[in-house]
């Protein structure tokens, strides 16, 4: 049994809150820039070179890439044979995202009731967590600020094994084309298909934390994402809806079995700001 | 395409001026705004006195925002838009009341659309997405009300050349339909 402190976690949070809010990766960055050099339309190619220079002077300046830093969305897989040593897990996260947020100067976006008072917490939490229990000695840790524009498209629709594919595409496709300019496009797509409802909606979510572009391993699934990419961006949406052959950057799709009476299908949205940081402690 | 520099409040010659798709930048004054702030706005003004309204909205523009905090020697911090449909249910009574712009992001219901011709006011869309960049163009910030609700208090912000596209004219157009028509390309 190997021991994990609860202090090692709670820096580690910290740490990832500050990263992924100020540094967006790689392959978002590349996607950008691709897409920035394909676009035809000229408004959407400037935004598009503005995002990337935003992008920079967040770097270069430790400033959050977006004011709305997000929901902290916390995805862990925990070892079997590790053991959380000096303190609470969950509290470790919180006061990790706690620590993150105000080193970071990040804007506090949650409120602690969410129908009436609405009052807000002030340090961004507390985090929604997500835990694996897994193989191994180790945690993993990943970590996405979800922005509230994007989340607030998000869909399920609970499909009949006749409707099929062509009705998930339909589905998604919808779903985009409904969201237009709100959930800051180019988007990523995160596409869920199968399980059960709760299962879908998580799977979406999961699939962002994919790099940017890189397609499922499955061929048929791979094959889907192309499909719903090319249609997606023959919307015409285009870049913060300005109009454009680039709506989305990429479109990740994750599957699970499901019932024999279902097709569970759910889609969540991630904005050009694709921010996701991981590590393991 | 042609940058129009403008000045905020806006005078009613310009508003009459600007087309859907123009692309703009303003200088002047803007108020920061979003939902919590537009729920007790809309309650100010169901007062028969509207002595509860902290600005006089009249002629002036509402920014969709709430910034991260300014870190020291900082006027703001991120300071992108924020989803402006969900303003949608206050939009058409802060017009009534006088308010001649509104700057966000994303697309109005067909109440507010028609509200901003009845009322002959705009909206705009500025880069969604790009905290960092527009938070260089706001010289000066100033708390106006409600500071308890943090992020979403109403600010007075000076604005400098600060970049944004109008999406809704006074005479009905819409600029997210016209682009999306023109770069749309049905499925072979």
């Amino acid at each position: 049994m190997r021991e994990i402190s609860a202090n090692t976690i709670t820096e580690a949070v910290a740490r990832l809150c500050v990263e992924a809010n100020t540094h967006l990766g790689e392959d978002a960055l590349s996607k950008l820039e691709s897409a920035r050099e394909r676009e035809t339309s000229p408004l959407g190619q400037q935004v598009l070179g503005q995002l990337l220079e935003n992008a920079r002077l967040a770097r270069e300046e430790s400033m959050p890439l977006c004011q709305d830093c997000g929901t902290v969305v916390v995805f862990l897989e925990l070892g079997q044979d590790a053991h959380v040593v000096g303190g609470n897990l969950r509290a470790a996260i919180e006061e990790g995202v706690r620590r993150g947020y105000r080193q970071g100067y990040f804007r506090g976006s949650i409120v602690r009731q969410p129908f009436t008072a609405r009052q807000n917490t002030g340090d961004n939490t507390p985090p929604v967590i997500h835990t694996e229990i897994v193989p191994g000695d180790k945690l993993r840790i990943v970590l996405l600020p979800k922005g509230g524009g994007g989340e607030n498209m998000s869909r399920l629709a609970m499909l009949t094994p006749a409707q099929g594919r062509q009705r998930i595409i339909e589905t998604v496709v919808k779903a985009v084309e409904d969201a237009g300019g709100n959930p800051c496009p180019p988007t990523i797509v995160g596409v869920g298909i199968g399980g059960t409802a709760d299962k879908a909606m998580l799977l979406a979510k999961v699939a962002l934390l994919r790099p940017v572009g890189s397609p499922s391993g499955d061929p048929e699934t791979a094959e889907l994402e192309a499909e719903l990419l090319e249609r997606i961006n023959r919307l015409g949406i285009g870049p913060l809806g300005f109009g454009g052959i680039t709506t989305a950057l990429a479109v990740h799709v994750e599957t699970y079995p499901c019932h024999i009476a279902a097709l569970p299908v759910a889609v969540n949205l991630q904005c050009h700001s694709a921010r996701v940081a991981e590590a393991v402690v | 395409m042609a940058t129009l520099n403008i000045v905020s409040p806006f005078a009613e010659d310009v508003v009459a001026r600007l087309h859907a798709g123009d692309q703009v930048s303003i200088s002047g004054v803007v108020y920061a705004a979003r939902d919590a702030a537009h729920k007790r706005l809309v309650e100010a003004l169901a007062h028969p006195d509207k002595s509860g309204l902290p600005f006089d909205i009249r002629g002036q523009t509402i920014y969709y925002v709430g910034p991260t905090p300014a870190k020291p020697g900082e006027v703001i911090g991120s300071a992108g838009p924020t989803t402006s449909s969900r303003m949608d249910p206050y939009t058409p009574r802060l017009l009534e009341a006088g308010l001649r712009a509104t700057i966000g992001k994303g697309g109005r219901s067909a109440a507010v659309r028609e509200a901003l011709v009845r009322h002959k006011a705009l909206y705009l869309a500025t880069i969604a997405g790009a905290g960092v960049l527009l938070s260089r163009r706001i010289r000066r910030a100033e708390l106006v009300a409600y500071g308890e609700l943090g992020p979403e208090a109403i600010l007075r912000l000076e604005v400098e050349d600060f970049p944004a596209i109008v999406i809704n004219d006074i005479y009905g157009a819409d600029w997210f339909q016209m682009a999306k028509a023109q770069y749309a390309r049905p499925a072979s």
